[in-house]
Formats: C-alpha cells, sequence, structure tokens
C-alpha cells in the first residue's frame, strides 16, 4: 500500500507545477486591458502553483510518515505478529446455528457427574447383572471382571498401586463410581455402544461392585443407594503439581561439558527384542520381486482353475475387520470369537470350550452347518441372522466383501 | 586382448578399489568405470511415462513403501482400540502427511459424513445450540501449526529401553497446520451470560463414535487457543483423525484433541469421564496418582540417525536430524550429545520455534567411524530443560505411564547401526 503511494504522490506535485508554467507564458500574447485580469491570473496560477508546490512538500512529508507506517507494519510482521491478527470475535452473536431442542439435549447429553447429576431413575440387582455382564461383558473382561488377554480387568488389584506393576480396577483405582455408571452406559458393551438401557447399566454396574468386593450378593445400585458407595482410591489422586516440584527444578542453564564422570550403557532394547518387524520393508522386497512371479506364471501351463488370487487379497483386506476378535491359519486359536479354520461345513457353534450365544447352541444341537447361503446371511446382519449373538459387529454391506472374505478364509483356514 | 578392453580392466579394478577405499574411509570415491546409469539409456528416460488421468489423488511412488504407520500388537487387546506410530524416522521437516500420521481410537475410526455432522452446544450458555458442518464453515477461522502427542508416547521407555525404533519410541505425535473455528466464537455464539463467573467453570467435549470419548477443559483453555477444526495441511481431515470435525487442544495431550467432535457442554465441574480417571492419570511410586496432567512438557529425540536409519555412508560428514516440541511454548533451544551426556553442543535450528509446534534441529558433523551414544535435549521459552530418564525415574518412579519426556539415547555403533539404550 505504502509502495504503491510513495510513486503516486510526486508524479501529482509534478503535474501540478508545469501546468501553471504554462498558463502564465501564453497569457502575455492579450491586450492591455486584459493585462489586468491576465496578471490576476497569472497571480493566481503562480499561487496555485505555489499552492501545487506546498501540496508537493505535504504529500512529500506523507510519503515519509506513510513509509515510516511501512517500516513499522514490516517490523511487526518480521517479529511474527502485524498483518495476522486473530479471527475476529463479533460483539453481536453471528446468528449461526440454531437453537437445541430439549429433545436433543436429552438424547447427547447423558454424561454423569461424580455428585450424581445426569443419573437416570432406575436400579439393578447384582445377580442380573452377573446374568448381563457374562452375556454381554465377560468375552473381554472375563466371567468375574479378572479381565481377559490384553482387555482390561475391572475387578481387585487392591493394595497393588505402589507395587511393580499396578493393577488399576474399578476398585482399586477408579475414584468416581459416576465414572463406571457413565462409561459402561455410554460406551459399552464395545461393539454395541448404547444399547444398554439405564436397570442394565445399573445391573452390571453393581455386578461389578461385587465383584470387587465391595458390596454384598443381595445389593441393588439404583440413583439412590448410588450414593452409598465410597470409593476405596477416591483420596488417591492429587491435581497436577509439575509447576511446583518439577519445573522450579528444570528451569536451570543446563550443565554443557564434565557433565559425568563415566558413561556405561545400562540396558539395551535389543535384548528385550519386542519390536514388531519391518512390515513395510517385505511390502517393498514382495514389489520388486513382481515382476519375476510375473514370467513365471507366464510361462507355466495354466494351472487348474482355483479361487481367483486377487478375490483372496480382497478378503484378506476384509478380514482385518475381523482379526481382532478371529484367528484362522496354521495355529489359530479362539479369542473373543471362535477359531475359523474349516468354517465352511463346521457344524454351527461346534469349538469345544468357546462359550456360544444361545442361538448358536441351538443350531449346534439341531446339527446345522455353515453353508455359504448361512454365512452370506450371517455376515450381511448378524444379530438379525442369528439373535443374541455375542459377535459385536455390523455386518458387511457389500455382497462382494462376503465373498471375498468368505473366499480367503476358505484359502488360508481350510482343512 | 587389445588396448581399449585392458584400459576399461584397469580402470575398473582401479574403480573398485575406489569405492572399497571410499567405504572404508568414507570418502568420495572417485568413479572409475562410467556409470551405466549415466552413460546408458534407460527406460524412464526413453518410454512414455504415467498419464495425469492416471492417479486423482496420489500416494507415495512405491519406492517410499516403508514410510507408513506402524503398530505395536502386543500392546494392546484389538486393533480397533489400540494406537500406531507415525514414522517420524524416515520424515523430515516438521509437517506430518495426514496419510501417516499417527491413529489412536477407542471404538474405531467411523465414517461420519458432513451431511450428517451437528455439533451441540449446551449446559450453562444462553442459548444450547446446534451447528451443521455449513455454519462451521460460516464464521471466521485461523490457521496454526501444532503438534498433537499421544500423553502415553515413550510410555513403553520408562521401566528400561524397550522399543527399537524412534517410530516405536517417539512416534506417537503428528504435527499439522489446522484450519478452524477458534471454540470462544462458538462459545460467544451460544452466549456466556448465562456461565457466570468463568474461572471456575469447564467445558466437557465429547465425540460421536461409539467410545464418545469425552475430557473436560478449563474455561481458561477453552477461551485462550482451542480451535474447532476441520481441516489439516490444507485438506479435510482424514477419517482416522476425526473427519469431518475435532478439536484442537494446542500443547496439551492427544486425547482431549477430540475426534468427531459432537457436544460441547459448558459445566461448573470437571466430569470425571472414564479418559480423565481410570486412563491418563499417572501413579507415582507411593501409588498416588496424578490427575489433569494436561500439558506435554519439552522434549525431543534424534530421529537420524536412529535404529530405523542407520548411518550406511561410513565415515564423513553426516547429518544429525531430530525433532523439539513444547506444549508450554516455543523451543528455543536444543543441544545434542555423542557422548552419552557427558558433554553437549548445541543444535541448529531449522527454522524458528513456533509456539506448542514442531521444531526441526541439526548437526552437522564429520563422523570419524568411532561409536557414539546420542542424545538430544530440548529448551523451551519457559527455561525448561528435558530431563533424563533418571531424573523423571526419581521425581515419578516407573509406573506412571503416561508423560515420558525423557532425554532418549541411541547407540551408534563403527558400522553406523544405531540402538536405543539406556545410559548411566
Amino acid at each position: 500500500m505504502s509502495k504503491s503511494l510513495n510513486l503516486f504522490l510526486p508524479a501529482i506535485g509534478g503535474t501540478a507545477l508545469v501546468l501553471g508554467g504554462a498558463y502564465g507564458f501564453m497569457a502575455r500574447d492579450y491586450g492591455a486591458k486584459t493585462i489586468e485580469s491576465l496578471e490576476t491570473r497569472v497571480e493566481q496560477s503562480t499561487a496555485s502553483a505555489a499552492s501545487a508546490t506546498e501540496a508537493a512538500r505535504a504529500a512529500e512529508a506523507e510519503i515519509a510518515r506513510l513509509a515510516a507506517e511501512r517500516d513499522e507494519f514490516q517490523a511487526i510482521a518480521a517479529a511474527g505478529g502485524g498483518l495476522t491478527q486473530p479471527a475476529p470475535v463479533a460483539e453481536a452473536v453471528y446468528g449461526l446455528g440454531r437453537e437445541a431442542l430439549p429433545e436433543e439435549i436429552a438424547a447427547w447429553d447423558v454424561d454423569v457427574l461424580p455428585d450424581g447429576r445426569g443419573l437416570p431413575v432406575g436400579s439393578g440387582d447384582v445377580w442380573t447383572g452377573e446374568e448381563l455382564f457374562v452375556d454381554q461383558c465377560a468375552a473381554c473382561h472375563g466371567d468375574f471382571a479378572e479381565g481377559s488377554g490384553n482387555w482390561p480387568v475391572l475387578a481387585g488389584g487392591f493394595g497393588t498401586l505402589a507395587d511393580e506393576d499396578p493393577v488399576k480396577t474399578v476398585g482399586s483405582y477408579w475414584p468416581y463410581l459416576s465414572t463406571s455408571w457413565d462409561y459402561i452406559n455410554r460406551s459399552m458393551p464395545f461393539g454395541a455402544a448404547g444399547t444398554l438401557s439405564a436397570d442394565e447399566t445399573y445391573a452390571i454396574v453393581a455386578y461389578i461392585l461385587y465383584s470387587n468386593d465391595m458390596v454384598d450378593d443381595d445389593f441393588v445400585l439404583s440413583n439412590e443407594t448410588f450414593f452409598e458407595i465410597e470409593m476405596p482410591n477416591a483420596d488417591g489422586f492429587v491435581i497436577d503439581d509439575r509447576a511446583e516440584t518439577e519445573y522450579s527444578i528444570w528451569r536451570a542453564e543446563p550443565c554443557m561439558t564434565g557433565c559425568k564422570d563415566s558413561v556405561e550403557i545400562t540396558m539395551h532394547a535389543s535384548v528385550v527384542d519386542v519390536t514388531p518387524e519391518e512390515e513395510g520393508m517385505e511390502e517393498e522386497a514382495m514389489h520388486s520381486e513382481e515382476p519375476a512371479a510375473e514370467d513365471a506364471t507366464g510361462d507355466a501351463e495354466v494351472v487348474e482353475a482355483s479361487v481367483d488370487p486377487a478375490l483372496i487379497d480382497a478378503g484378506k483386506g476384509v478380514f482385518r475387520q475381523c482379526q481382532s476378535c478371529h484367528e484362522v491359519g496354521e495355529g489359530a486359536s479362539d479369542r473373543t470369537g471362535p477359531q475359523l479354520n474349516g468354517l465352511l461345513g463346521r457344524t454351527i457353534g461346534s469349538i469345544d470350550g468357546f462359550r456360544y450365544s444361545n442361538s448358536f447352541k441351538d443350531a449346534a444341537e439341531a446339527g446345522e452347518t455353515w453353508t455359504t447361503e448361512a454365512l452370506e446371511a450371517f455376515l450381511t446382519d448378524p444379530r438379525g441372522a442369528m439373535s443374541g449373538t455375542k459377535m459385536a459387529y455390523r455386518g458387511l454391506s457389500d455382497p462382494a466383501d462376503i465373498t471375498a472374505v468368505l473366499a480367503y478364509i476358505e484359502s488360508i483356514g481350510a482343512e | 586382448m587389445d588396448e581399449f578392453a585392458k584400459t576399461s580392466r584397469r580402470a575398473f579394478l582401479r574403480g573398485s578399489a575406489a569405492v572399497a577405499a571410499g567405504t572404508v574411509a568414507g570418502q568420495t570415491a572417485a568413479q572409475g568405470a562410467p556409470d551405466p546409469a549415466i552413460t546408458e539409456l534407460q527406460d524412464w528416460a526413453s518410454y512414455l511415462g504415467v498419464g495425469v488421468d492416471e492417479t486423482p489423488y496420489g500416494l507415495p511412488i512405491k519406492f517410499e513403501t516403508d514410510v507408513v504407520r506402524r503398530n505395536v500388537a502386543w500392546l494392546t487387546a484389538s486393533p480397533i482400540s489400540s494406537i500406531n506410530f507415525t514414522p517420524i524416522h524416515a520424515l523430515e521437516g516438521t509437517i506430518t502427511p495426514q496419510g501417516c500420521a499417527f491413529e489412536r481410537h477407542h471404538s474405531g475410526a467411523i465414517e461420519l459424513s458432513k451431511d450428517d455432522y451437528r455439533l451441540m452446544i449446551n449446559g450453562l450458555v444462553d442459548r444450547p445450540l446446534v451447528f451443521t458442518y455449513a455454519d462451521l464453515e460460516r464464521l471466521p477461522r485461523e490457521n496454526h501449526v501444532y503438534f498433537c502427542e499421544c500423553a502415553a508416547n515413550t510410555g513403553m521407555e520408562w521401566a528400561g529401553a524397550q522399543l527399537n525404533g524412534a517410530q516405536f519410541t517417539h512416534g506417537m505425535i503428528h504435527n499439522m497446520e489446522y484450519t478452524g473455528v477458534p471454540l470462544r466464537t462458538l462459545l460467544a455464539e451460544a452466549g456466556l451470560d448465562a456461565t457466570g463467573d468463568l474461572a471456575d467453570k469447564w467445558v466437557y467435549v465429547e465425540g460421536a463414535d461409539a467410545s464418545s470419548n469425552g475430557r473436560s477443559i478449563p474455561m481458561e483453555k477453552a477461551l485462550d487457543d482451542v480451535l474447532v477444526a476441520f481441516k489439516a495441511n490444507g485438506e479435510a481431515l482424514r477419517m482416522e483423525h476425526g473427519y469431518p470435525v475435532r478439536l484442537v487442544v494446542p500443547g496439551w495431550e492427544g486425547n482431549m484433541w477430540v475426534k468427531w467432535l459432537r457436544r460441547i457442554e459448558v459445566t461448573d465441574a470437571a466430569t470425571e469421564s472414564r479418559e480423565e480417571t481410570s486412563k491418563y492419570t499417572d501413579v507415582h511410586e507411593n501409588g498416588v496418582a496424578r490427575k489433569w496432567t494436561w500439558v506435554m512438557d519439552a522434549k525431543s529425540v534424534i530421529t537420524s540417525p536412529s535404529p530405523q536409519m542407520p548411518i550406511t555412508h561410513g565415515p564423513g560428514p553426516l547429518v544429525v536430524s531430530g525433532l523439539a516440541w513444547s506444549g508450554h511454548g516455543k523451543i528455543t533451544r536444543v543441544d545434542v550429545s555423542i557422548d552419552g551426556g557427558v558433554t553437549w553442543q548445541t543444535a541448529r535450528l531449522g527454522k524458528q520455534g513456533d509456539t506448542k509446534a514442531l521444531t526441526r534441529f541439526y548437526l552437522d558433523m564429520d563422523w570419524d567411524g568411532s561409536e557414539m551414544l546420542m542424545q538430544a535435549r530440548a529448551m523451551d521459552d519457559t527455561g525448561y530443560v528435558q530431563p533424563t530418564k533418571d531424573q523423571l525415574r526419581e521425581m515419578r518412579g516407573e509406573n506412571s505411564v503416561y508423560h515420558n519426556n525423557c532425554i532418549q539415547t541411541w547407540f551408534v555403533n563403527e558400522e553406523g547401526v544405531a540402538e536405543n539404550v539406556e545410559v548411566s
């Protein structure tokens, strides 16, 4: 902005001076009677020239002022501020968004605070809770909330917080009962969040408290008995005190030379050896081998027609959605879900030791087997096809994905 | 053997001797025989390449397939509720490409469209409001670069050197340029007259996914620099980072950067949700836990050389490259040691540090081929100096899981191979 003014203002001043001079010269050729008036006009034009000079001087001053202002802006900009401004906050609101309706707030604002605000009216007892827990939670958290695999342990662990390996459970660690009610109600069961009624949530929380020996087996948790529960570790927390305990020490000029007498390696990560292999590197190696593989198939006789490798490959991709609960292939074992080797043609619900839901047990008793059609129906709508299934999965909407994933399971897990 | 052949053979022998010597001495080898990469007509210099209609949205070239996020399967029960790691060892500069920026989900990444997106503001406000995505696009927006670090970054290293790679020890971090609406603008829109004294108020922020991850943020921070962001690095957020809208809480632990943000409630108390009580609290040696440890303290790591980035060129000029950051403000200085912390030299910052954003640092050295114990130590504009692991353990014990911002040590042997170690 100031740069363009710099160029423009002197040009105006110069033009005014030239015009004034030309006007004065022309005036001398007129008759005497007009001289007076012409002289007046010459005076005027001289005056106007003078005033133009003055205007030019003023303009120069303005230029100097703008240049100074520009320098100031540039200095501020160089310092990182200046023309960059935070987005304005309007005095008056923009009027965007619409009023939230009470029903909408009720649907979403369901969190529960430590003082019990947000708890709905309701109740549930320990035994109802156990039934719900075994059915809906135990696959990950164990029958007695003792945890399974890497899934969270919910019970026990009392007195371990200062140990080498603390066991942080609802009983041993969680400071507020509201947190478990709120979390289970909103975010559990894993894969079917938001499906528990208030009474069911009360019952499950009652069972978890029972598993932690915090209540007796006849306990009924409700929006009223909620306040009777004292959490053992309620006082086990301090608010962040790093500013006092650490920053005061670690805000000092650091040592630069002779900071230690000697240095020894005390531990090697390679000894622990828990770092994953470089998957990407393997993939790269596979890429570079691809041309050779193509040549090989090109030269070979056409082999017996089999399942399209691309389909199996696509199925492997789809199976990523399954593999957190199911294993398939050599050495596959049951996890949250049963292993899937020999799935096609296998009797439904037939893996020894796996705890199936009732619809699977019924199918097993009836001797039903997994056909392609049955699997397609189940994978399209798990809960529709096998009512009460514990499989927390929404299903595959694309039939092509189902075909692919079944091809993959068959290819790797055939027996 | 004719004269030409003899000359060629001598030249070839000379050439290989020079290459061998070069490998040992680390000096640029004189090229004996002409390099066929230059003298022979290459396919790519003759045949045609790929057309502009081939790749509407591009991925990195196939030679870079190792620069990917990785996860550590044994860390968690399921990849659906888990974390992966940014390949920081293989990246340069400071901006993390979205496609390899770490992910952390509690119930998996969800597909939530802009059309289906709603953001509710309720609680102690004058007017509870619902915004659509289109509404957010009509409010004044800002652009800022910030790092997002999971509080558990380096958490596996409390008890000792464990994972062998900067990606695994320090890769729960990314750094992007966010475009979004300041949270204070949205709060003003809902009106804070009904809120009363702002000093003891909070906002509870919650995601739309099945985990409904929620965190409480003090009003002071909410009105300061928190952004409701809908773009990163110039394009829409990725699904795994909260498309279409996530919260950006500069300098504070990643768990608070709620993805798929659906609700903001002004409250008079912390909600004490699962993620701010049972998780993201730091148990100390005496069994007492710190809570509300929101700020990520100053930290740094040498990204190369590192276990996944060995020195392959032998002695001679070596670029030591690393990252430093602080949730308190700007990185002002990074020191590097190659002798395990006995002596330190001040590194060169790639660019003046930005507040609560990654800063790149370099040490341009002449490696003599001897063993090194490489460390970096960050300082921020509050004067805070990144502590050693021993200093942290003395203060907190080994069980705090979160907020491990210790000085990292890489042992580099004479072959240039690097390993994660701990030193006395």
